[in-house]
């Protein structure tokens, strides 16, 4: 069942080079609570993705992977540098970011059907066209049948899937992931991933998924950002130059599994075992 | 991500179709508490009805069951008791409906501006501690002995508890929530109507629940303070005329009044805030 594209492509101010859609340059975010002692999340982050790029983001728990990603969603302020999507400086939520958070975060009064509706009737879309496209997305990850259930009548796994869904039926020319398949086993996750690519491919999309799986990171990018421990620097980006359309058989590949060596071998040297 | 060769498989994650829980509604192992509230009423009962006699209580000090419920059967054949009823009824509901609503407006529009909201509230705290009670003889001096002082009194003694349970619920949504809509590109109006709205209706039930109650107690009182109908006035009439069963037969009434209110709002209740089972009540 293929996913297609609906046409609705964010407009590209003149002078934005395709290799530069995302622009993160000198990023620095210091949270001050009121009460306590300011924690430096980011330092000096810089980093470009080009257009229908897939970038993982890993990095050891707490080292500012979720606020790196609620910068670029617009949600967060950031302390220092600058932030650029398509060519527009991110200071507010732009409409054709979708995101999936660490949470599912659907919302108990709407059935798992009008939860994924969300951002379609925020943002006013065609209602018939988008309702086909939240019915093959619910199919795709396996919800069938779960359209007139509640959030609580659903396992954790199949909340964060249909938020999955939810972030991708107004068809985002961004998408960001916060470690969306975390609540999912081995089996369906591995499953997500080759249908996660599959979506990608045929949408064009640019993505930046965050992950605690090394192997998922690897399997899945172009190219992986590895973060230090807080304060989050980048320690290294790895491009990823395995074949595309890749299968789950890659990961057996001499070639996957030195990828996956040298990034953790950023985590061992930091004294974190992923 | 372990390396088997399992490329595009089947998906897994098809579950089977969701199953109807089976609820076994009457299953009285499951819930004793189906024949232990009948049964703890009639022990009650039973000890109140011949434990008086056994200890020669006075029947004007207290009434045996019995003798209510003959005082009850009496009244329901009255004409005139019913007419007491409908004034109540409808000084209870006329004062929810204002009170709740004007609660309902206000709370709204407290919370919707910050400055209002803390400008406000120490004079919402202060107002509450106030015993509106006590109130009730002013309302029957500026409004009279007829309808309007106690459907002011009900409207003024229900309004405080759903102000602050609409201010509390609309404060209660989640910031995760409202963040996952903000990124979705969501205006204030629509966050206000997708999250903050329904956020808030559990408390607002909680609000209407108390409410209720307290719309009935103020008809009641400002009754109690001059009135020429209705249940507290009857109250005091059959007080006077030393018709103690008669008195605690109007108590019944009252009782049953508050407690169908009260379902009704628990039926609603579940209708609409289904998710949300119990939900801390904001006294007042
Ligand atoms: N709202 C906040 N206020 C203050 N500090 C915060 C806030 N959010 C995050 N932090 C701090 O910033 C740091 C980075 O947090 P972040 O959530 O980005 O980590 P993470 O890499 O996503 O971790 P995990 O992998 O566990 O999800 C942490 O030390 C955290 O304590
Ligand atoms: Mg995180």
């Amino acid at each position: 069942m293929a996913i297609k594209a609906m046409g609705r492509r964010m407009q590209q101010p003149a002078a934005v080079s395709e290799d530069s859609w995302i622009e993160v340059v000198g990023l620095d975010k210091r949270y001050q609570p009121r009460r306590s002692a300011p924690t430096q999340a980011l330092r000096d982050i810089n980093l470009t993705v080009r257009r229908g790029e897939f970038v993982s983001v890993v990095g050891p728990s707490g080292c500012g992977k979720t606020t790196l990603l609620k910068i670029l969603a617009g949600l967060s302020p950031k302390t220092d540098g600058a932030v650029r999507i398509a060519g527009r400086e991110v200071s507010k939520p732009l409409p054709e970011v979708g995101m999936v958070f660490q949470a599912p975060t659907l919302l108990p009064w709407r059935t798992i059907f009008d939860n994924i509706m969300v951002p379609a009737e925020i943002q006013k879309l065609d209602r018939d066209k988008h309702r086909e496209r939240a019915q093959q997305l619910l199919e795709l990850v396996g919800l069938t049948g779960f359209e007139r259930k509640y959030p609580h009548e659903l396992s954790g796994g199949m909340q964060q899937r249909a938020g999955i869904c939810r972030a991708l039926v107004h068809d985002p020319a961004v998408l960001l992931m916060d470690e969306p398949f975390g609540a999912l086993d081995a089996m369906t996750r591995e499953y997500m991933n080759v249908e996660l690519l599959r979506i990608w491919r045929e949408s064009g999309q640019t993505v930046v998924l965050v992950t605690h799986s090394i192997p998922e990171a690897v399997f899945l990018s172009d190219r992986v950002v590895v973060l230090s421990p807080r304060p989050g620097r980048i320690a290294e980006i790895v491009p990823i130059e395995l074949d595309r359309p890749r299968e789950l058989s890659v990961m057996s590949s001499d070639r996957a599994g030195v990828y996956v060596d040298r990034i953790r071998n950023h985590f061992n040297a930091a004294g974190v075992i992923d | 991500m372990p390396t088997t060769e399992v490329a595009d498989q089947t998906p897994h994650t098809r579950a089977p179709a969701p199953q109807q829980p089976t609820r076994r509604r009457f299953d009285l192992r499951e819930r004793p508490q189906l024949w232990l509230v009948p049964a703890v009423f009639v022990v009650v009962v039973l000890a109140w009805e011949y434990g008086t006699q056994l200890l020669a209580v006075d029947e004007y000090v207290l009434p045996r069951p019995s003798q209510i419920v003959e005082a009850l059967q009496r009244q329901l054949t009255d004409e005139q008791f019913w007419g007491h009823l409908w004034v109540t009824t409808q000084e209870a509901l006329l004062g929810f409906v204002i009170g709740v609503g004007a609660a309902v407006l206000l709370g709204t529009f407290i919370s919707q501006i910050k400055v209002v909201e803390a400008t406000l509230m120490p004079y919402i705290v202060a107002f509450q501690t106030v015993p509106k009670v006590a109130l009730a003889p002013l309302f029957v001096l500026w409004f009279g002995f007829g309808l309007t002082s106690k459907v002011v009194m009900a409207a003024v003694i229900s309004f405080f508890p759903m102000l602050v349970n609409v201010i509390e619920g609309l404060r209660a949504a989640d910031a995760d929530r409202i963040q996952m809509l903000t990124v979705f590109g969501a205006s204030k109006t629509q966050i206000f109507r997708m999250v903050r709205l329904p956020s808030a209706l559990p408390f607002i039930f909680a609000g209407l629940d108390i409410g209720i109650v307290f719309a009935i107690l103020g008809a009641v009182v400002g009754e109690f303070i001059g009135a020429k109908e209705g249940l507290g006035y009857l109250l005091l009439q059959t007080n006077y005329n030393f018709d103690i069963a008669g008195m605690f037969a109007v108590l019944v009434v009252l009782s049953v009044m508050g407690l169908l209110a009260h379902f009704v709002i628990r039926l609603l209740q579940r209708r609409l805030a289904f998710w949300a089972e119990d939900t801390k009540v904001i006294g007042a």
